[in-house]
């Protein structure tokens, strides 16, 4: 196991690339949905406002 | 059949009926693409073999070279909605252009990123100005000068036609990437994979990184699709479909606070 993260000596470059490669393709996910849901709230509290304003 | 295509193309080109069609894609690109990355990820650690040369360090051209073709892939599909966006004044081209930029920017930094990690064990540097590293480091300024050009102008059209402009031109720069390494003599190796000839390395090293762009590919189209829809519903935010949409979230989710 530890043979496999050393990578032949070279551990510290393949997992710079793996490891920072995972990391921004989880963060964009992240970050996508989030915004999504940001917009959706804000667009309910606009909804909201204008049925109570009809009312 | 031709007509029936167009009538398709135009009916999900209207942004109401192409939000639904995106909610329900989404899902099957997620699936596609974790199946991939498994594979791929499998093959580039434990089926491809220990590069003779290069010693393990190799392996990150598995990721290295489908982040690169990505960074160049979506330029292109990015100008390519440019243009339909302003010859046919097409809303859901120019919000689809400008949902693609984030995620080309992103493999163009990891392409460059991973490139260097791959450079200093081989070449032993990060970096050089190398014709090949300093037209993708161009194409990473292309991204970010769209980017910002576009959060620069508060009218939403004209900030689609502006940045437009400035995807299109910017294509120039894409032969340039691909043919750096036979133009110049630049210490970036030359083409390892190419549709003229025998490739270079071993099969089951190519295999391992087509899976990989393949993922790549299914995750820009799963995350560029979320990221139009977030788009659609700000830029429609005051259209009656998704008044009414917001509406029934919002029913929904006070009927289950009453319960």
């Amino acid at each position: 196991m530890s043979e496999f993260f050393a990578m032949g000596g070279r551990g510290f470059y393949v997992w710079m690339s793996y490891g920072v490669t995972a990391l921004f393709m989880v963060v964009e996910v992240i970050a996508v949905a989030r915004s999504k849901k940001t917009v959706l709230k804000r667009l309910a509290r606009m909804v909201r406002a204008e049925a109570r304003g009809n009312s | 059949m031709a007509f029936k295509n167009s009538i398709a193309w135009y009916y999900f080109s209207s942004p109401k009926n192409f939000y639904p069609l995106a909610g329900r894609l989404i899902p099957w690109f997620w699936g596609l693409s974790v199946i991939l990355l498994v594979v791929g990820l499998y093959m580039s650690f434990f089926v491809a073999p220990t590069d003779y040369k290069q010693g393990e360090s190799y392996r990150i051209i598995f990721i290295h070279v489908p982040a690169a073709w990505m960074s160049m892939l979506i330029y292109l599909v990015m100008a390519v909605y440019a243009i339909i966006g302003l010859a046919w004044k097409l809303r859901m081209a120019e919000m689809m252009a400008s949902a693609l930029a984030p995620t080309g920017a992103m493999f163009t930094f990891l392409a460059l990123w991973t490139g260097a990690f791959w450079g200093k064990p081989t070449w032993g540097t990060y970096w050089v100005w190398d014709a090949r590293l300093t037209s993708e480091l161009i194409l990473l300024f292309l991204y970010i000068g769209y980017i910002s050009l576009q959060s620069a102008i508060d009218d939403p059209r004209r900030a689609a036609r502006a940045s437009a402009l400035l995807a299109i031109v910017g294509v120039i720069n894409l032969p340039v990437i691909y043919w750096s390494v036979k133009w110049w003599n630049t210490l970036h190796q030359g083409a390892s994979v190419s549709p003229t000839m025998e490739p270079k390395m071993a099969s089951v090293m190519v295999t391992a990184m087509l899976v990989m762009t393949f993922a790549f590919w299914m995750y820009t189209i799963a995350v560029v699709l979320m990221r139009v829809r977030r788009t659609v519903l700000e830029r429609e935010s005051q259209t009656s479909w998704v008044k009414a949409l917001v509406g029934d979230r919002v029913e929904n989710s006070s009927a289950g606070e009453k319960q």
